[in-house]
């Protein structure tokens, strides 16, 4: 089996046909500038992190707050390592990108007023389930929309510096795809499956965010040399046992506290950070005060109905765990746990390092959603908001350029590499085998679940040698079929983001955030002299680190 | 975690194909889907909300505590049934009325 060239041309490409990526294409679209084609590596349909719904928007600004009281909330929350420039000119667009998507059908709750009803001090309730199916109707309404939905992408295109389109591959027909584009916006989400996951037997998948998120975007990005943020920031979710379903719904929406195993309250003690609600869990399971609970048991049978429902408005395991049980949560507690660290910047700081108007480090190149660092708590709102400012800064780039096209040498190149991998090698072993290795590597020597997210110097060398081998096994390997080829691609971009994210660990010398950067060498905050991003660019094959300063709200950054 | 597919029901119009997110649904000699890689299954349901002949049913793997109970939906205007069938064949039916937020 061999792959043939077809060759695209387009205004702007988009990578990634998820939250981001489709609010992006709408608004170029609305604005009338140019031809986009979406690249999706499923169906856009109910592709990315919101196939299953989701249960409420958690960034708006409610009544009686501010954008700049949602900018102080993720400050605080992140220890005081975020770029204000990026947060600020999220949460000013949050309401407005709401009213837009409310346009497109979402059901939002509102009051006898018709004002919307909030949940806490930073949420709204929806019904959320078909976010998704809502986004991809949206985009079918506009002409200069394609959606390329099958395609997977591999690496930009690159000539005299600048990103000039990307090339990829079909899972349907034996296409290579080279599309040639004035700019290029990656949104293709944030890495799963990097450590070895909770539930590693035939549940592997049964994760919180996307096992499809294999941080292909983070990994083109790296391989093209652009400077990426604050990877060490991982991000662990505390989530219901087993499932792995959201908590929020039933710690903010209901209210229940968390508990350890004789019913103490424990998080009176260390407070509601994002990072110090996982991290309390773990020091209470480490002192046998373990299993700890969402404490529901007693809530009526409204509140149970309710709570059936919404679950399967986004994670219906967990619905389906409880009938099934023939015990829900108004008779028992529901046990938490930490999940296994992902990379994603639409909850923590780790993506592309971009300036204010969201352009990476590489000309031609925008970064939008869980792919672009510097701005955590983004969450749905913030990845429509920051899909609405990239594509605004591109259609301003395209404005005077025109389509640059790749040499043929460089296509055949690119050609022959993808084509090796169907070839007929003998190979010792698979795709699986290598992710497993890598897994479990990252799970011993990277702060994994089994080494309570905790790491050192000594342990991330090792991490860092056996990372590197299974990048040079992993040439090797060998595809029957198309399906095996994007199987071999995931695999590549996560070694290649676990590489960077190992020196990133190492480059931080003290403890940030509690289990998310956990470092046992140097267990304190030290704001003296860490008060810095932590960046890195791929030279020559060797990760070269970076230290970047605090930017300012009001300033208007640039690389 | 992971979904089971009645071929018997399965008309092979391959909507689910379409909407996987995992692209883990192809199509089988006989015409109908199938799903190939069944532990690679992220549990979304969007394959089950697709198909029209509930021929798609989910289930929880024992490793996470599963028993044998089988989940499908079925639409009926706005309203989206969610159909639990237990082991003994017993149902437990939820609806929702799309048009509503959830309350948390």
């Amino acid at each position: 089996m061999r792959l043939a060239v077809n060759r695209l041309k387009t205004d702007i490409l988009i990578i990634g046909g998820g939250t981001a990526g489709c609010f992006a294409a709408i608004t170029i679209a609305e604005q009338g500038n140019g031809k986009v084609v979406i690249a999706e590596k499923a169906g856009i349909r109910r592709s990315g992190c919101l196939a299953a719904g989701v249960n409420a928007l958690n960034a708006y600004i409610v009544p009686g707050r501010t954008p700049e009281t949602y900018l102080d909330y993720v400050k605080n929350d992140s220890e005081g390592l975020i770029r204000d420039d990026l947060v600020f000119t999220i949460a000013q667009r949050l309401n407005a990108v709401t009213k837009k998507m409310e346009n497109m059908g979402l059901v939002i709750q509102k009051n006898a007023k018709g004002e919307y009803v909030s949940r806490g001090t930073r949420n709204i309730k929806i019904n959320g389930e078909n976010m998704k199916p809502l986004l991809a109707d949206a985009v079918a309404k506009q002409e200069n929309i394609t959606v390329l939905n099958r395609v997977n992408m591999i690496d930009y295109i690159i000539k005299d510096a600048k990103v000039i389109g990307a090339y990829g591959f079909s899972l349907d027909t034996n296409t290579f795809y080279v599309i040639t584009a004035k700019a290029v916006i990656c949104t293709t989400g944030g890495a799963a499956g990097l450590y070895r996951p909770n539930n590693p037997g035939f549940s592997r998948h049964k994760m919180w965010y996307s096992p499809f998120n294999t941080g292909a975007g983070y990994a083109m990005g790296i391989r093209a040399g652009a400077e990426m943020t604050t990877f060490e920031m991982r991000f662990i979710a505390l989530r219901c046992k087993d499932t792995i379903a959201p908590t929020g719904t039933i710690s903010q929406g209901l209210g229940a506290p968390q508990v350890n195993n004789v019913g103490e309250n424990y998080e009176r003690q260390y407070g509601t950070k994002t990072a110090i609600r996982l991290y309390s869990t773990i020091l209470q399971n480490k002192t046998g005060k373990g299993p700890c609970y969402l404490q529901t048991a007693g809530i009526t049978d409204e509140q149970v109905n309710e709570l059936y429902r919404a679950y399967l408005n986004m994670a219906p395991a967990q619905t389906l765990r409880w009938l099934e049980n023939g015990k829900g949560p108004g008779n028992e507690d529901v046990e938490i746990e930490g999940t296994e660290p992902y990379i994603v910047g639409g909850h923590t700081g780790s993506g592309y390092w971009v300036d204010t108007s969201r352009a990476t480090t590489i000309e031609g190149l925008y970064a939008a959603g869980d792919v672009a660092g510097g701005s955590p708590q983004k969450y749905v709102t913030g990845c429509f908001a920051e899909g609405e400012i990239a594509a605004l800064a591109a259609i301003e780039y395209i404005r005077d350029k025109k389509c640059q096209l790749p040499s043929e040498q460089a296509v055949q190149e690119k050609l022959i590499e993808v084509n090796y991998f169907l070839g007929d090698k003998a190979a010792l072993y698979t795709a699986e085998d290598i992710e497993e290795a890598m897994q479990k590597t990252m799970d011993d020597y990277a702060g994994g679940i089994a080494s309570g997210y905790t790491f050192n110097e000594k342990k991330l060398q090792v991490a860092k040698n056996r990372i590197k081998e299974l990048m040079e096994l992993s040439k090797q390997l060998t595809a029957q079929d198309l399906h095996q080829l994007l199987h071999i691609y995931e695999v590549l971009d996560r070694l290649y983001v676990c590489k960077v994210l190992i020196h990133h660990l190492e480059a931080r010398k003290e403890t940030r955030w509690h289990s998310f950067q956990e470092n046992a060498d140097y267990p304190d905050k030290d704001d003296e002299n860490w008060l810095v991003f932590v960046n890195s660019r791929l030279e020559n094959g060797e990760v070269k680190m970076i230290l970047r300063d605090l930017v300012k709200r009001d300033d208007h950054y640039e690389h | 975690m992971s979904i089971r597919i009645d071929g018997q029901k399965c008309i092979g119009c391959g909507r689910c194909r379409q909407v996987c997110p995992g692209n883990l649904l192809c199509e089988a000699e006989n015409k109908v889907t199938e799903i190939r890689y069944p532990k690679d299954c992220w549990g979304c349901t969007s394959c089950i909300k697709e198909c029209e002949y509930n021929a798609i049913h989910y289930f929880l793997g024992a490793d996470i505590g599963g028993k044998g109970s089988m989940l499908h939906t079925s639409r009926e205007g706005s309203l989206l049934h969610w159909i639990v069938t237990s082991p003994d064949h017993s149902r437990k039916v939820i609806t929702i009325d799309q048009r509503q937020a959830n309350a948390y």
